[in-house]
């Protein structure tokens, strides 16, 4: 037989409490959770209708589309031309796949000397026990130095149409009242996962030459977390640690890095001149030359770039 | 290995390394830090240049790091190369020095040093392309150039040059995508990316015959890749507002700079993956050829009825892009000299145009109007002269470089001795006097006076050389390039001969 416990004792235990909840009759989160009711957005459903018919009748006056027979004609044809076109190239791309040589083919053209070097010499030649990391960050560089550059200059652009530069500093626009800074079970999850993501991320860089991943898998994992944590506590807190300069900064730093570091090691490479950079014991954490610090140039780039389009999107600014 | 080979590999790292750092200068020294930069890398490849024609090595391959070609990275320069690269640089310094006063009005001040970045970028990415014996590592920095030619369109913020960008981005990025398919098809079918090793395998793919219709699909995918991205006729619905409307430096490089990069990576692309005569033999040339036709014909006719100067300049460009494909697809070796030489005449005199055309409208109270301009050549006597010589030289006078030009595509025409000869000397003639209608009627207007109380009362302003005097020193140097290309083509047809044969 068990105890009776007083209703006052009963109400502090966590599992009474967690029936109680589980049955509908008490919600845990009354009065503790504070949610403000978001206001409308934007324009209203009667303006937004206003605007397109203005919209409209003004189109209609430049095209005159009511007569304007070349107008209509070109709605028309402008359908049925996208349509043929591209049925066309899908039907000459399915006839030109099914000529290519058939999926793992051991005769196929693409399995020669160089996939086999790749293979074979790979780890000795960049001492990386990752080969993808060693053809990416060693054997074909420079590619890489230019796909690390595409993601620079993604970032310039998007900053030059998205950044809000009317918005005065300290002053957040209109949109950033709105979003949730209160949401508790966001805010305990991201609690405990956005040290384990920043840590797996940094893990995938750091061991980008000796296990699957890299720079660009890992620095998307953390860009990932950055994004989780900027949801969860709000751009104030993010603003703590992460700013457009600190953007700016790390980017500047990692490219710079990877374009002097790899400019010695073409420049030696090209001349025929000793280099001091060594492949070391592959399988150790320091080795494989170049490839580790590029490795951590790259993911730096790659979650900064990512978290930038996050943000620029979304608010025009960090 | 002579130091002066580094100097592709410097040029394009230069570049890129000036770009990287930019974004955490101010405007003033990452301009400064551009300018350096480009004449640096100008300077570089002059030297290179002469390098290449004292020496008898003709081209030579340069190993990016420590690996051998097929497993690394290459670049590879020759006299055509270094060429290229000496004009692009000098036009990318005179189409931002001309347009330097317009930069500071038009671009927010807070952005104009990602200008900046973005121009070190776009020559770093030229420059790639101009070198690259790779055809991935070309792929990835035509994905540099086309970011950076939609930076440049969108860095005035207007609603009209934010939809351009758009448009041309989508636009560019289906001509990527081609590309790119073209690209995997061909790494499927060769096995290789290395543009010499893949030449190898399609010679004894095109004699075994195996291939065939992919082949022919791959070669069809690059080159209207290509096309679209550099604007030749059904494609080049994105140029005029592109051009028409983005900043003038912007429109300067865009117009001469960008999509040169890509037609020069075509040239490549027949010369060192495909192969000239399969090429030649390929019924995809046939379309490249009538499509060139109808584009200098439809540019010439869409440029008359344009009443903006701006957008009337942009048209024109897609008339001359027209001409450039049509030597290509004369499929002589004549006719694509023709289109280099082409391609190096009209990034000089296109860039002249558009800045002179904007010094013509802002002494006419910004108005872009046909009609505003009357007399504006003698309110801006440097524009005026600047466009007076861009015109001649389009419409092909002796001593301007546009003269030469039409004498040889009409050379390569005639000698082609194919049924192509008809339609290429009937439309460039017909092409020629549909330019000179435009560009003479233009220059016309700008010379036909007005008397004083009219421009008092219309608020035009008058502005002397020395108000302006970087503007002035880029539009004289910008005459002398183009005197210089007409008068000494000699000696850079022969260039650009002995550049195409180490090619092969």
């Amino acid at each position: 037989m068990s105890k009776q416990i007083p209703q006052d004792e009963l109400n502090k235990k966590f599992s009474y409490r967690l029936k109680q909840w589980m049955k509908g009759n008490v919600d845990q989160y009354v009065g503790l959770l504070e949610m403000q009711r978001q206001e409308e957005v934007g324009v209203t459903k009667r303006e937004a209708n206003r605007h397109k018919k203005e919209q409209d009748k003004l189109f209609a006056e430049i095209y005159d589309t009511e007569n304007n027979k070349v107008y209509k004609n070109f709605l028309r044809f402008y359908k049925v031309a996208a349509v043929i076109c591209c049925v066309a190239l899908i039907v000459m791309l399915l006839v030109t796949v099914s000529y290519l040589p058939p999926i793992g083919d051991p005769t196929n053209p693409a399995h020669n000397e160089v996939v086999e070097k790749y293979i074979e010499d790979g780890m000795q030649d960049t001492g990386a026990v990752n080969i993808v990391t060693g053809m990416i960050l060693d054997y074909r560089a420079f590619d890489t130095f230019g796909e690390s550059n595409v993601l620079f200059i993604a970032t310039c652009v998007v900053m030059l149409m998205m950044r809000d530069d009317t918005r005065k500093k300290g002053v957040d626009s209109e949109d950033m009242k709105y979003e949730p800074r209160f949401d508790t079970i966001l805010q305990q999850v991201t609690y405990i996962l956005f040290p384990l993501i920043m840590i797996f991320g940094i893990y995938v860089v750091l061991n980008g030459h000796l296990s699957p991943g890299g720079g660009f898998s890992g620095g998307a994992i953390m860009g990932a977390g950055l994004i989780l944590y900027l949801n969860a506590y709000g751009i104030e807190k993010m603003r703590r640690f992460f700013t457009e300069n600190t953007h700016r900064y790390i980017c500047v730093a990692a490219l710079s890095f990877y374009c002097l570091a790899k400019s010695y090691s073409f420049f030696t490479g090209a001349n025929h001149l000793h280099s001091i950079i060594s492949a070391g014991v592959p399988g150790r954490i320091i080795s494989a030359g170049l490839i580790l610090p590029l490795n951590i140039c790259v993911g730096l780039v790659v979650a900064c770039t990512m978290y930038s389009f996050y943000t620029l999107f979304r608010k025009g600014g960090y | 290995m002579a130091f002066v080979q580094n100097v592709p590999f410097f040029s394009i790292m230069i570049s890129m390394f000036a770009g990287i750092v930019s974004s955490v200068l101010s405007a003033k020294t990452a301009r400064r830090l551009n300018i350096i930069a480009t004449v640096t890398i100008g300077l570089l490849s002059v030297w290179l240049l002469v390098f290449l024609i004292q020496s008898d090595i003709g081209s030579y391959t340069y190993m990016m790091g420590h690996f051998p070609a097929p497993w690394g990275n290459e670049i590879r320069a020759g006299v055509l190369e270094a060429l290229m690269a000496i004009v692009f640089c000098v036009i990318m310094l005179l189409s931002l020095l001309g347009g330097l006063h317009k930069l500071a009005e038009e671009v927010a001040p807070a952005k104009e040093n990602i200008f900046y970045i973005l121009v070190d970028l776009l020559l770093g990415s030229l420059l790639a392309l101009i070198y690259t014996n790779d055809i991935f590592t070309a792929y990835v920095f035509v994905e540099i150039n086309t970011l950076a030619a939609c930076g440049l369109i969108a860095i005035r913020e207007t609603g009209r040059t934010f939809e351009a960008a758009v448009r041309y981005m989508i636009m560019s990025l289906l001509g990527s995508g081609l590309l790119l398919m073209g690209i995997c098809m061909l790494y499927d079918m060769t096995g290789h990316l290395l543009m010499s090793n893949m030449k190898a395998s399609i010679d004894v793919i095109m004699q075994e015959g195996t291939y065939a219709v992919p082949m022919l699909i791959t070669i069809g995918l690059m080159v209207v890749g290509l096309a679209i991205k550099s604007a030749l006729f059904p494609f080049h619905a994105w140029l005029p507002d592109a051009y028409g409307y983005s900043t003038i430096s912007s429109a300067a490089m865009l117009s001469s700079l960008v999509s040169k990069g890509y037609i020069f990576l075509l040239v490549k692309i027949f010369y060192r993956v495909i192969g000239l005569e399969y090429i030649t033999e390929s019924h995809v040339l046939n379309i490249i050829f009538w499509f060139a036709i109808t584009g200098m014909i439809f540019g010439s006719v869409n440029a008359i009825w344009e009443k903006d100067i701006r957008r009337m300049v942009a048209f024109s460009s897609v008339a001359q892009i027209g001409y450039i494909y049509m030597g290509f697809g004369l499929g002589t070796e004549a006719g694509i000299i023709a289109s280099v030489y082409h391609m190096l005449m009209h990034s000089a005199t296109k860039s002249m145009l558009f800045i002179s055309a904007m010094g013509l409208t802002d002494v006419s109270g910004k108005n872009r109007d046909f009609f505003a301009l009357t007399g504006a050549g003698y309110r801006n006597k440097v524009a005026g002269a600047g466009f007076l010589v861009g015109s001649l030289s389009m419409v092909g006078i002796p001593i301007f470089a546009g003269f030469v030009s039409k004498l040889l595509f009409a050379e390569a025409a005639i000698s082609g001795a194919s049924w192509r000869m008809f339609p290429a000397i009937i439309t460039l003639g017909i092409s020629t006097i549909l330019n000179a209608v435009y560009f003479m009627k233009t220059v016309l207007r700008i010379y036909t006076p007005i008397t004083k109380e009219e421009e008092l009362e219309k608020g035009f302003v008058r502005i002397q050389w020395n108000q302006q005097k970087i503007y002035t020193v880029a539009i004289i140097l910008f005459i002398l390039l183009n005197v210089f290309l007409g008068t000494n083509s000699k000696p850079i047809l022969q260039m650009i001969e002995v550049g195409l044969h180490n090619f092969m």
